[in-house]
Formats: structure tokens, C-alpha cells, sequence
């Protein structure tokens, strides 16, 4: 790709965050994207190409009145959105189609028009992995991680800073589910959920959703809002399969990805003002700093609860408080994609000032997949 | 008696004598003719270099502690609060397992402890590998 060809020009989430008991999952994925429209000053008329993740990407695009030319139904968890930005750049790019929305909804909390849960004992992981009792992300998104406290140092406490400091960036922010602060304590004294993980240290269970219209970047300046270029992106995975990762204390998919964006991008560490590592659990910001080359193996941990990343810290992550404490649908992605946005824009109410370069990192279906996407409000 | 409300896995061509062995009280891994690497889950080919030249051969049974968590969410067929945990098998390849005939606590379960599998009967077709302290050195 060449960095900054395309641009983000319209970005919104739904109108509600938290409880919606008044839109099945198609209907948040509708609400998102015409907000994400309104905020370009577009209508769906203006819209060839279209891709989501966790619904049927023809459905979404016939409910919203669509009919594209281009369409991307990768779904590979919920880093799925930052994976479609790098898939939109390249069609872009291409001239495959000129205007890209990418939509997220999901009913995580109310469970309205949802599909349902895949019982399939014949296929691969579940053959291997349900039998032994594995019902859910807390029991199995974490089963890597008491390996890597014996062999990389991370500790209970530093795990629960990871949790303390995104609640302190989640006060900021009006649309956050928690927003009172924690200590390290409060962590540790909540309730179990899969030893060493507790309540504190796993994601919430919202409803929601999020858009973004993204178009080449010479057609960017029409538009209403700040332009947010895509300066560079990565994509990467695994193993669907958590037992079978290869190495327990580090992702190869992030490893992969986070590669990839930074030579796509052609940046440097230190360039980055503002970053976001999605967080369905306390792990994945330690893993993520660690796998981007952020700080060495084994010293995440440690860089988080020494304060680093926290209000005022000279590396700002999860500024808006994360799935932890702002909001998780179940593929969080796409929120962590709307607070880079925002930050581009210079409008978040947790906003970093002058940041230039916001580099935005996922992970889907366990350590499965992996997308990266730097953006920047410089041309 | 099989407990209806535990996940029962079906095997596909590809696992048949996997689950095959784990009836008859054999852990079978399949061996790369080829790069000699000795690999898990079953296929038919090894996902190493790629080659069809493997075969299948009996495991010894002996595997180290590698990484669990203590689920204490309910799960159909288990009481909580138990442990969900990847083993390290002697012969190298990783897998997913209950540690039985064990307290299911930090205390006991000790990162790099010695195990030796055994079997679970879910079904008269299905008996799932689990492993379990190596005898004479349970906690």
C-alpha cells in the first residue's frame, strides 16, 4: 500500500452504548452506519462497497438498501475491523469501488437477532478443546497466560494495573459503561472467574456498534470532518486452536501484523503519540506492547503498572478506558478504531494533544488473527 | 454411563484412530516420516513440512504441567471451581486436558509437574485423554 492513500472520513458509533433494548444486532449495525454516513454528509447512495464481520455482509448491505459492487465478509474475530480497513485500502487503492463503509453491531448483552452458538463436535478445535470443558472466552483466551508469569515475570498485580489505569482513562469519557476509579485491590478482591483472572480483569458484555466511510484519499478534503489517513496496515494469524499456539508467551499473529503496519506505515516506535491494543482481557495490552516492539519480551508488565500508559504517561493506551471499562460488544475492534479516530480528530474526551500518529491494534477469536492500522491526521 | 450433558466429540476420517486409541487406553500421536517431527491434533499429512509420509504411533503418556486456568464459571458435566489446562507431552506436541486426582488449586497444580495420561469414558465410543499427577509424585 502506499502510506496515506485513503482516508477516513466518516466515523460514529450508535447512537446508545451499554444496554439497547430496542435494536436486534442487523438494527445496530444500521444505526452505526448511518451516523458513520451523517458524519461524512453522505447517504447510502454514495456507498459501492461493503464490509462487516459477525453478520452476513450481503444482509447488512440489502438492510441498509445497498447493493455494492465490492463486499468483504472476513470474519475472523474482533480484530475482523482492522482487517477490513487493510482490505478497503487495497480496493481503494485499486479501483475496485470509491466509497467503503465498514459496520460492526452486536447485541452482546441483550442478545437480540443474534446467531446462534455453533455446536459442531466434529470440527477441528471443538473436537479437541469443548470436551474438557472450555464454555467461553474467560476459560480459554486466558489458558496461555500462567505460563508466561513463570517464564516471563508477569504478575497478578501488574495485570490488575493494566485494569486500574484503563479505568482512570475511561472517567474521561461520558459514553464509558465504568467510570469510577479502582485499585489494585479492588481488582484482586473481585470475584474469581478462571484462576488468575478475575471479575476486573475480563471484559464487559454490551451492546452496541460502530462505522467507518473510508475513500482515496485526493477526494478526502470534500468532506466535512477532519480527514484521518490510513498511513499504514497489517493483518496476521495463527491458530484458532489456543492449546496449539506455539509460543504461549507471545502471538505470532501479532507479531506479524505489527510488522507489516510498521513498514507499511514507514514509522518508527517513537513516532506513535497514541496507541490502542485491544483488551478483552488484562493479558492482551502486556502481550500487545511486548508483540508490536513496544518494550522487550517480558517487560509489558512492568512498563503498564510503572505508570507509562496511564493520564499524563508518556505512552497514552486504551484512552477510552478499553473493553475493560468504555464498552465490549464481543468484537470490540471497532471502538478501538472509533478512539483513534477520534484522537486524529483531535475530539476525544480523553484527547492527547498533538498527537499525529495513532496506531491501532486487534486481535480476533482468541490469539486466532491479528489486524493493525496506523492512522494519521497528516497527509 | 455416559453423562449426557458433557460435549461428546465426533471423529472425522482424518482423527478416527486417535479416538480409536484413546478407547482402547493407547494416546496415539502421528510422526512425520519425513522431518521426524511428532505432531497433534490429528491430519493426514504433517503441518510442519507439508509431507503425507506419517504414521501412527503410541505415545508414551508422559507430559509436564505448560499452562491451565481454574474455571470457576458453570460448564455442562463439571463442577466448578476446575482446572482447564494445556500439557506438554514427552514427545513434544501440546494438548488440551483436565488434571485429574488432584486438587484443582494453585497449590497443588504446579506448573511443570509431572503427568501421566489416563482415560475418561464419555461414551461407549468415546473416551477422552486426560491426564493426571505421574503416580508417586501426586501432591
Amino acid at each position: 500500500m502506499t502510506p496515506n492513500s485513503v482516508a477516513i472520513v466518516g466515523a460514529a458509533e450508535t447512537t446508545e452504548l451499554g444496554r439497547i433494548p430496542t435494536l436486534s444486532q442487523i438494527g445496530l449495525h444500521a444505526d452505526a452506519a448511518l451516523n458513520a454516513l451523517a458524519d461524512a454528509g453522505l447517504t447510502i447512495q454514495d456507498v459501492d462497497g461493503v464490509a462487516t464481520a459477525g453478520h452476513n455482509a450481503v444482509e447488512v448491505a440489502h438492510y441498509l438498501g445497498i447493493a455494492p459492487s465490492w463486499v468483504d465478509g472476513t470474519s475472523v474475530g474482533g480484530c475482523s475491523f482492522m482487517v477490513h480497513v487493510r482490505h478497503a485500502v487495497a480496493a481503494l487503492e485499486a479501483g475496485l469501488c470509491r466509497t467503503v463503509l465498514i459496520t460492526h453491531g452486536e447485541s452482546g448483552r441483550s442478545k437480540l437477532g443474534r446467531y446462534g452458538p455453533s455446536i459442531a463436535p466434529a470440527l477441528f478445535d471443538q473436537q479437541f478443546e469443548q470436551p474438557y470443558g472450555v464454555t467461553a472466552p474467560p476459560n480459554r483466551f486466558t489458558l496461555p497466560v500462567l505460563r508466561k508469569m513463570k517464564d516471563d515475570g508477569l504478575t497478578e498485580e501488574q495485570l490488575a494495573m493494566v485494569a486500574v489505569v484503563q479505568r482512570e482513562w475511561a472517567a474521561f469519557h461520558p459514553r464509558a459503561s465504568f467510570r469510577d476509579p479502582i485499585t489494585v485491590e479492588d481488582v484482586l478482591n473481585s470475584r474469581m472467574i478462571a484462576w488468575p483472572f478475575r471479575l476486573l480483569m475480563c471484559c464487559l458484555v454490551t451492546d452496541g456498534g460502530g462505522a467507518l466511510v473510508l475513500t482515496t484519499a485526493d477526494r478526502a478534503k470534500d468532506f466535512p470532518t477532519r480527514p484521518v489517513y490510513v498511513r499504514g496496515v497489517g493483518e496476521g494469524a495463527e491458530t484458532p486452536v489456543v492449546s496449539q499456539m506455539k509460543d504461549f508467551g507471545s502471538s505470532a499473529a501479532f507479531r506479524t501484523s505489527g510488522r507489516l503496519a510498521f513498514e507499511s506505515a514507514g514509522i518508527a516506535h517513537s513516532d506513535v503519540d497514541h496507541l490502542m491494543i485491544y483488551d478483552a482481557f488484562a493479558h492482551l495490552p502486556v502481550y500487545g506492547l511486548e508483540d508490536l516492539g513496544f518494550v522487550g519480551r517480558g517487560e509489558g508488565g512492568a512498563f503498564i503498572a510503572e505508570g507509562h500508559t496511564r493520564p499524563g504517561g508518556r505512552l497514552p493506551l486504551n484512552t477510552n478506558g478499553g473493553g475493560l471499562s468504555y464498552m465490549h460488544s464481543g468484537m470490540y475492534g471497532m471502538y478501538a478504531l472509533q478512539e483513534g479516530v477520534r484522537q486524529m480528530r483531535g475530539v476525544s474526551p480523553a484527547q492527547v494533544e498533538g498527537a499525529k500518529i495513532s496506531l491501532v491494534h486487534g486481535v480476533g477469536g482468541m490469539f486466532a488473527a491479528s489486524g493493525t492500522v496506523v492512522l494519521s491526521n497528516e497527509a | 454411563m455416559s453423562d449426557p450433558t458433557r460435549f461428546i466429540p465426533v471423529p472425522t476420517p482424518e482423527t478416527a484412530h486417535f479416538w480409536e486409541g484413546a478407547r482402547a487406553g493407547e494416546l496415539r500421536l502421528q510422526r512425520c516420516a519425513d522431518c521426524r517431527k511428532a505432531y497433534f491434533p490429528p491430519r493426514a499429512f504433517c503441518p510442519e513440512c507439508g509431507s503425507r509420509e506419517v504414521r501412527v504411533e503410541r505415545a508414551s503418556g508422559r507430559a509436564r504441567l505448560y499452562s491451565y486456568v481454574i474455571n470457576h464459571l458453570p460448564a455442562p458435566g463439571f463442577t466448578a471451581p476446575y482446572a482447564i489446562a494445556v500439557v506438554e507431552l514427552e514427545e513434544g506436541p501440546r494438548m488440551m486436558s483436565n488434571i485429574l486426582d488432584c486438587p484443582q488449586t494453585p497449590e497443588a497444580l504446579v506448573l511443570d509437574m509431572p503427568l501421566e495420561v489416563t482415560f475418561e469414558r464419555l461414551s461407549d465410543e468415546i473416551s477422552l485423554p486426560q491426564f493426571r499427577p505421574a503416580k508417586g509424585r501426586a501432591a
